[in-house]
């Protein structure tokens, strides 16, 4: 099941990110062809794709556009989500660097989707020269004059905080407020950045557009399984023998991911465990991995897609020590606007720093799955819930490494 | 208007209103921080949670709009749970330092746990720590480790005074509260964040460490501070006198008037009150002959105001009322002036310096009863009294209150004055310019000390009640006025400051329909066609 790559079917050459190398090689005639079609044509091809978006929450793509009201007036903003900034995953930030035009070719096609006349791309401070390289791709962009007749882009870049990746934290960094996600209802699709009706996509999910519209909807729900079409870039970390990006098709399983694509389990060469969708996914245990990577493959079983930031442990590895690091990640990203979320992600830390340091007592890992559960669900956005996937699978699928760490446990 | 349910009971609602204030028509408090009515919806805090029909979890009442047929539950077990769970994570990086923090006995982190926590605290980590006694302006104090970060505070400068001093800072659990860099909490209404303050967070430097919250009286009272007549509660310390060096009012409070201030008032207001506790305060009658003064009683102060009043033809006495009197002083001493055909009267006494005003609450006019005194003919300017009795045409001259030295009248001229009559009478609250230079001196109550109505200036009828007992031998000015009746032969039928109300309300056409109950807590308009105007 290797597959055919469409995302990074120029990632070999040299000039990929060249206007002159994607044009070479079919680059904007999905975008000709969508000219031509109605709004309403582009939006139901790519319901039709089964195109689910591949930032992390895994919404259907056609459905997300759909929601922007019909009747209204004023303008419509199209954002991109490229704050990428999922421990674990590194995809869009080849997008941005290797096959930039592309991106351009999806926003041009979605913006006439959801007719829009402006789009922003939100480039996580960090990546300096994906920054370069997707800039200077839409000045070639404009001077070809696919841009700046219907579609003008600003590239706006973030300032390094994880929550602004969340959808409507973006929008409130866009805006120049401080990054916080923005209570829902009203949703962005109604009320967005700068008040007004507003799609967010990630850099991968729309890099996939032009070849939907270019070979069809079809084409691209064959490419996967029964509910999400297409193939995606999965970042494996870890250890692995080639920890590298992969494109595969949806439909492949963790084990083929590993095995046949990263080449196997480095370390002691034993496989302890696995992130399979970025570090606010549930971990799968060694013998967890003849699973699918699709979303609801992953769903089905009590992880998540995500991201598709597959992180590899070999038995070598510490659990507790990883939920540690997870937590204090989360400990300091957490935006602090929800009370829920501030104060219980900086106490688990403490109480999972502790047990690493041989200092925990026995009630730390019932509090912390309390707490973590008892939390969830009561806050703005979906980062507590990210946070909450650790939490509880690291603890629950290996509570006895943890107790074996806890001095009388 | 939709219709629905809370806790079973089928309530009606203007369309757009939020769960909380749906729940509060049924009786209903949902508990809360981050909300305020008068500000943005934050939906932060997260404590509001209630369950909905037909939706999978708990739901944030603030940022929920009742709709048809909604069926709300305040009290099921899964929201009670959420709720205990919020309280933990509100108090796992508090302080707990109820002793020491002047928030202790209004607290709304002691109130909730109480009603809704009640959980063994879990938490053996070392707490987050944060700056403390930071003053963020020249009246409020921040102490961020008891911050909940609720943002009323950022919301309350956004929005309501847009001023925008401060913002939150840093991320997760070490966020906080704090000045923007070169900012100062000084605007005109910085202590409203104290009063919106769920916590001890933000305290009054001026009330901070004087008295303990539980030992205070609470009365409700207008704000005699300028003519806007906001709604206030004057907070009273009798039970602990030792206290705050004594000083009997405590601090003031907004009270809630949709009509009038809304949920706030001005600084300016706020702590308007210290003269009712000064040291200046006049405590007994008083004469004054060839420069020294001596304690008197009533009667002899009394019996000299009505003897010369007695004595002399009308056209020689003058009389300076006060539009911070209140409406039923100056309709006794209306009533007193047409019994003895006196009509040299005014009010307004200009100020030297104009007040400030802007297009918020604050008023220029900084008295709380000018258009009351119009109504009842003291609307003219004093210079003209004072004029008179320059001329020699006054031999009798009665002001109430006025410091002339702060008016836009020169020493010159008022001296001048002065000494063109023969006898001069203060009747006020305060040791001032005016009372220094008087032949007699006649102690007033405070506004505090007494009861009463202001009518704003949009014609706004108020009550204000009494919060404490007047100091020494004052009185209220309706009084002394009456006793001066009493011995000119007029039997005063009033003996409590509504019966003269109720005499004001069948005199002046404007008051027509208008009585105590009526006016309630928030006042009531004159009628329509005095307001029109």
């Amino acid at each position: 099941m290797s597959g055919e790559a469409i995302l990074m079917r120029n990632f070999g050459r040299s000039d990929s990110h060249t206007i002159r190398a994607y044009v070479e090689t079919g680059g904007y005639q999905g975008w000709a062809k969508a000219r031509s079609m109605e709004p309403t044509a582009i939006v139901d091809e790519v319901k039709r794709a089964n195109l689910r978006g591949l930032g992390g929450a895994g919404f259907p793509t056609g459905t997300k556009w759909s929601f922007i009201p019909k009747n209204h007036t004023g303008p419509v903003y199209l954002v991109i989500n490229a704050d990428e900034g999922e421990p674990g995953t590194f995809k869009d930030r080849y997008l941005l660097e290797r096959d930039p035009h592309a991106l351009i070719e999806g926003m041009l096609i979605a913006a006439r989707a959801i007719n829009s006349a402006k789009g922003f791309v939100y480039i996580r401070g960090e990546y300096v020269e994906p920054w370069r390289r997707f800039s200077t791709a839409v000045r070639e962009a404009y001077e070809a004059g696919h841009l700046g007749k219907g579609l003008d882009i600003v590239v706006h870049r973030g300032a390094g905080a994880y929550i602004c990746g969340e959808e409507t934290g973006l929008i409130s960094s866009l805006e120049g407020k401080k990054g916080w996600p923005k209570l829902k209802p009203p949703f962005p699709a109604i009320k967005g950045a700068f008040g007004a009706p507003t799609i967010v996509n990630n850099v991968e999910t729309l890099s996939h557009v032009p070849h939907i519209i270019n070979r069809g909807a079809a084409w691209f729900a064959g490419l996967g399984t029964k509910s999400q079409g297409g193939t995606r870039m999965y970042s494996v970390s870890g250890r692995v023998v080639r920890p590298a990006v992969y494109e595969a098709p949806v439909g492949i399983t963790l084990r083929q991911l590993i095995y046949d694509r990263a080449g196997g389990v480095t370390g002691n060469g034993r496989l302890k465990a696995v992130v399979p969708g970025g570090s606010s996914a549930a971990i799968l245990t060694a013998d967890e991995i003849d699973v699918t990577m699709d979303v609801d493959g992953l769903k089905n079983a009590g992880t998540m897609a995500g991201s598709a930031g597959v992180i590899v442990m070999d038995e070598t590895v510490s659990i507790p020590e990883a939920l540690m690091v997870v937590a204090r990640f989360y400990a300091h990203e957490s935006c602090g606007q929800c009370t829920p979320c501030r104060e219980s992600t900086g106490w688990i830390y403490k109480m999972t720093r502790r047990i690493v340091e041989g200092r925990g007592q026995k009630d730390d890992l019932d509090t912390i799955l309390d707490v973590a559960k008892r939390g969830a669900g009561t806050t703005i956005c979906a980062f507590y819930d990210g946070a909450v996937g650790p939490y509880i699978s690291y603890i629950e699928k290996f509570r006895a490494e943890f107790e074996g760490l806890i001095p009388h446990a | 208007m939709p219709k629905l349910t809370v806790n079973g009971k089928d309530v009606e609602v203007p369309a757009g209103t939020n769960l909380i204030e749906a729940a509060r028509v049924a009786g209903v408090e949902v508990p809360h921080y981050c909300y305020h009515a008068g500000l943005s919806i934050a939906g932060q805090c997260r404590l509001c949670m209630v369950d909905i029909e037909k939706t999978p979890r708990p739901t944030i009442a603030c940022n929920t709009v009742a709709t048809d047929g909604m069926v709300v539950q305040t009290e099921t077990d899964r929201v009670r749970e959420t709720r205990k769970s919020i309280m933990e994570f509100h108090l796992i990086n508090h302080p707990l330092d109820c002793p020491v923090c002047d928030q202790a006995g209004e607290c709304w982190l002691q109130i909730y746990y109480m009603q809704h926590g009640l959980y063994d605290p879990r938490m053996k980590d070392e707490k987050v720590h944060k700056p403390k006694a930071v003053p963020l302006g020249p009246h409020v104090i921040l102490d961020a480790e008891r911050c909940i970060l609720c943002s009323r505070c950022v919301r309350f400068c956004d929005e309501i005074t847009h001023t925008g001093e401060l913002g939150i800072f840093e991320r997760g659990d070490h966020s906080e509260i704090g000045l923007f860099p070169g900012r100062e909490l000084d605007n005109k209404y910085s202590a409203n964040v104290v009063d919106i303050c769920p916590v001890g967070a933000l305290t009054d430097r001026d009330f901070r460490f004087q008295v303990r919250v539980w030992y205070l009286d609470t009365t409700k009272s207008i704000c005699p501070g300028c003519a806007r007549g906001c709604n206030i509660e004057v907070h009273v310390n009798r039970r602990r006198p030792h206290h705050a060096e004594g000083r009997r009012v405590a601090r003031l409070k907004p009270r809630y008037n949709p009509e009038v201030n809304k949920w706030w008032i001005c600084d300016a207001g706020r702590y308007g009150f210290g003269f009712v506790d000064a040291a200046e305060r006049l405590l007994a009658p008083a004469s004054r002959h060839g420069g020294s003064s001596t304690d008197s009683t009533w009667d002899q102060a009394i019996g000299a105001v009505a003897g010369a009043l007695r004595r002399l033809p009308p056209e020689q006495v003058g009389v300076i009322a006060s539009p911070k009197m209140s409406n039923e002083d100056l309709f006794a001493l209306r009533r007193l002036l047409d019994l003895r055909g006196i009509r040299q009267a005014a009010g307004q006494v200009p100020p030297r310096v104009p007040g400030d005003e802007d297009n918020f609450l604050i008023r220029a006019d900084k008295n709380p009863n000018s258009r009351g005194a119009e109504l009842m003919g003291f609307g003219g300017d004093a210079r003209a009294v004072l004029e008179a009795a320059r001329a020699r045409q006054i031999k009798l001259l009665w002001i109430f209150g006025h410091d002339l030295l702060a008016s836009a009248v020169s020493e010159r001229e008022m001296l001048d004055a002065f000494r063109a009559v023969e006898t001069v009478i203060f009747t006020g609250s305060n040791a001032n310019w005016t009372s220094a230079h008087s032949h007699w001196v006649l102690p007033a109550a405070a506004w505090v000390e007494r009861e009463g109505t202001y009518t704003n200036f949009e014609g706004r009828v108020q009550r204000f009640r009494t919060a404490t007992e007047p100091l020494g031998q004052a009185l209220a000015e309706w009084e002394i006025v009456g006793r001066v009746m009493a011995l000119l032969g007029e039997t005063p039928s009033a003996t409590r400051a509504e019966h003269w109300f109720r005499q004001l309300v069948e005199a002046v056409p404007a008051f027509a329909g208008l009585s105590y109950q009526l006016l309630g807590d928030t006042g009531h308009p004159l009628t329509a066609a005095a307001v029109a105007r």
